[in-house]
């Protein structure tokens, strides 16, 4: 709680500005959601026919992931991209349907005697809108708006993702660097700003039916749903194992899952236990935790984010006194570090290969001269750990025009390709390189550490269960580089099924 | 689009005849010829259905429930429109008038009401004046003068609002905003149905008080018989989709008609009308 505050503080000017950028990407988003939402409700109220497949069309649109949303709108033009543009679509598509059914819900609750008083009163169509149906159906209208405010600041914290900024930021960031304190940082003000903006438009709501009395719990509802989905993100990993399994954990990323599939499959092979897999985990805090509880047996971890964003070690470049390092602080929290895999997944500044190969861009240094024309993008543990961006920046005096825009890690291949950015920092076995054309300069002055890829696992599991490390181990040094960059492409670009890539390596071993 | 220039060939010179001319006849103030008004698939509601009402006269329709009152009432004011025949306002068809000019010269009160919830009363009786864009000041006036005539003196009542009044006084809310354009033609669909007889006797009386003032044109509909003698000038009978009978009270109800003599059988006591009579007229 003091760790908290005290990031707070010294973060109170970021804090300020991310509040701000969240709270204007929903206020935007709702009244434009509005401006859409409650003519559609109109429009769908009178024609009966037309309401059904509008509501499952917002429906359906609905139930997409905004994550996948944002992935979704990264090519198309005008409205799509990255940042708070891009972001404020989705949030206006997510908004639009909790209006459009509860204005149609608000208009069709209205008295028919009541409608036909205004008719044959001789009001015109647009008049018994105006002045008898609207304002009849207003309550009903502004808890709608009040339940798209709600969601849309529980769905802005996902738009970080694309760089719109705001409270996700801490989120994302958080879960990057297993950093509880931050991630708490983006969750609490998020939840507290949920709460607000509830509690702000029922009062509007109840003002507004003054006359009538309508009450309503979904302020407690919002808060709920609020704290529930940090909840969820958070424990992600808390999901229970299979009775009696060997259970393979992964991060979220295309090269975690092949190689979470492919322990998997060497265990089963080896071994003939049942394997549980609980790939796609979120972040490193998250493999992190899970491993500690006992949630899983083994995943793999990169050296240098072990060393830096697991023991909060200062960086170090000499490969093999991290991997020693960190085997060494692993043993001490009853978990084995196991051989290198053979490939190192250090950061790698990519550019477009088009403008490598137009400009002769070979090394970092060849593109120092040319930073102030170009736009940087930045995955969230990038611009925050201290082997990342600012080290990077002092090592070769990077001086970009403007702030690097913080993305999704995935998402800024293709914003780099699209040209949304120039200059991105990207994985070095990522898949999309060679799928995307992109270029990796060489980090000539050897400032990214070590990250060689090993599997890490519960001590306890390696002792109860000898045959699993033994399998392990016979991985030991069996993936280069360019192994491990096919096996990406092959998924990221040639869609194929992870199980089968792996099944292919795994039967050449 | 003026809609004189819609009546095609003969027809339309005999209307423009007759309103350059004038005669010395004024037309009804509303006219039913030959009206026949279904619901698809079903019999009739009504059935080559004829009637007038003169200027400035009370005709009460009295008739069980699904005789095809509101029917009639809402031919009127060209919520429904006949299948064939045609509808009188003015001397003019319905179908030829521009619907939302007809239903501002034809008051409504609905059978319940039908006030706005969100609006005052003061705000319920100034929606059509609103709607005629009338001036704030005339609107103001036209408010406090009718809720006067109908007994809510506005300082106490024109800021309350319609679920603070019992139903009785919800009802002089309606006649006041049905009036509120001065419409020449009044349409009353049980307006003191749902009413305490001590209530409705007392309203029957503030009708007629209001009447002998305005002279409107007015159709009443009520399945009271005793309702339609203690207010009407004549009294109309419905029966299966078309008028049984149309008299004076008095001699409605010596009428030996059966489908007349039903409706007076049910009545529970006849001087009672006579008796409001006594009370109301001077």
């Amino acid at each position: 709680m003091t760790n908290l505050i005290a990031y707070w503080v010294s973060h109170r000017g970021e804090l300020t500005a991310l509040l701000g950028q969240h709270l204007l990407l929903v206020v935007v988003a709702t009244v434009v959601a509005a401006a859409i939402g409650v003519p559609l409700g109109v429009f769908a109220a009178r024609r009966p026919r037309l309401a059904a497949p509008l509501m499952a069309t917002a429906s359906v649109v609905q139930t997409v992931p905004s994550l996948a949303m944002f992935g979704f709108l990264l090519p198309v033009p005008l409205i799509g991209g990255v940042g708070a543009r891009a972001a404020l679509v989705v949030l206006i598509l997510y908004g639009v349907l909790p209006i459009v059914r509860t204005t149609i819900a608000g208009l069709r609750g209205i008295d028919p005697a009541i409608r036909e008083a205004g008719v044959a009163m001789g009001m015109t169509p647009r008049e018994l809108l105006r002045q008898v149906e609207l304002p009849l159906a207003l309550p009903s209208i502004v808890a709608g708006v009040r339940v798209a405010a709600v969601v849309g600041v529980g769905s802005a914290t996902i738009a970080a993702a694309i760089g719109a900024g705001g409270l996700g930021e801490y989120i994302y960031r958080g879960l990057s660097m297993v950093d509880t304190t931050v991630i708490l940082a983006g969750a609490v003000p998020a939840a507290a700003l949920a709460l607000a903006v509830d509690g702000l438009l029922l009062l509007l709501e109840r003002q507004l039916s003054a006359r009538r009395r309508t009450r309503s719990h979904r302020a407690v509802l919002g808060a709920a749903a609020a704290l529930a989905a940090v909840v969820l993100l958070s424990s992600g990993a808390a999901a229970r194992r299979a009775h009696g399994a060997i259970v393979v954990g992964s991060k979220n990323f295309t090269e975690q899952i092949v190689l979470g599939e492919i322990l998997a499959q060497v265990i089963e092979r080896d071994t003939g236990l049942p394997v549980d897999r609980r790939l796609n985990l979120g972040g490193t805090i998250i493999c992190d935790r899970a491993l500690i509880t006992g949630d899983i047996d083994v995943y793999v971890e990169y050296t240098g984010t072990a060393l830096t964003a697991v023991f909060h070690q200062p960086v170090r470049s000499d490969s093999s006194a991290v991997f020693e390092s960190v085997r060494t602080l692993y043993a001490r929290t009853g978990r084995t570090l196991l051989p290198p895999l053979g490939f190192n997944n250090t950061f790698a500044i990519l550019v477009r290969g088009v403008d490598a190969r137009a400009r002769r861009m070979k090394t970092i240094d060849d593109v120092v001269d040319d930073t102030p024309n170009l736009r940087a993008g930045f995955g969230y543990e990038f611009v925050e750990r201290p082997d990342g961006y600012p080290g990077l920046a002092k090592t070769y005096g990077l001086r970009f025009p403007a702030p690097p825009r913080v993305m999704d890690l995935t998402l800024s291949y293709r914003a780099l390709a699209s040209g949304q950015v120039d200059l991105i920092a990207g994985d070095a076995t990522a898949g999309l390189i060679k799928g995307l054309d992109l270029f990796q300069l060489e980090d000539n002055r050897h400032y990214f550490p070590p990250y060689d890829a090993a599997a890490v696992a519960r001590a306890e599991t390696l002792l109860r269960y000898p045959g699993v490390r033994t399998a392990l181990e016979r991985l030991s040094g069996k993936i280069s580089a360019d192994a491990m960059r096919a096996m990406n492409y092959a998924a990221d670009a040639e869609h194929r099924d992870v199980r089968a890539i792996a099944r292919a390596f795994v039967d050449g071993l | 689009m003026d809609a004189e220039s819609n009546i095609p060939g003969f027809l339309g010179v005999v209307w423009r005849f007759g309103a350059t001319v004038g005669s010395a006849m004024p037309p009804p103030a509303i006219e039913f010829r030959d009206v026949t008004f279904r619901r698809p698939g079903r019999s009739p509601v009504l059935d080559r259905f004829s009637l007038a009402v003169e200027s400035g006269e009370v005709l009460a329709l009295v008739g069980r429930s699904g005789a095809g009152k509101t029917t009639i009432l809402k031919l009127v004011n060209r919520l429904l429109t006949p299948d064939s025949g045609a509808v009188l306002v003015e001397g003019r068809d319905t179908r030829e008038w521009e619907p939302i000019r007809l239903r501002r010269r034809v008051g409504y009160v609905l059978q319940d009401v039908g006030l706005f919830p969100h609006m005052t009363i003061g705000g319920n009786v100034a929606v059509v004046p609103r709607l005629e864009a009338w001036t704030a000041e005339r609107t103001a006036a036209r408010v406090g003068e009718l809720l006067d005539l109908v007994g809510l003196p506005a300082a106490q009542f024109a800021e309350r609002w319609p679920d603070e009044l019992s139903g009785g006084q919800r009802q002089r809310v309606g006649v006041a905003r049905a009036l509120a354009v001065d419409p020449p033609v009044l349409l009353m669909d049980e307006p003191f149905g749902a009413l305490d007889p001590l209530t409705r006797a007392e309203l029957h009386a503030e009708f007629r008080r209001i009447q002998e003032r305005l002279r409107k044109s007015v159709i009443i509909v009520s399945h009271d018989m005793g309702e339609a003698f203690a207010l009407a000038d004549r009294v109309g009978v419905v029966e299966s989709g078309q008028l049984a009978a149309c008299d004076r009270p008095v001699a409605i109800a010596g009428s030996d008609d059966p489908r007349v003599r039903r409706l007076l059988d049910a009545m529970p006591a006849m001087p009672r009308a006579s008796a409001h009579r006594a009370l109301v007229e001077p």
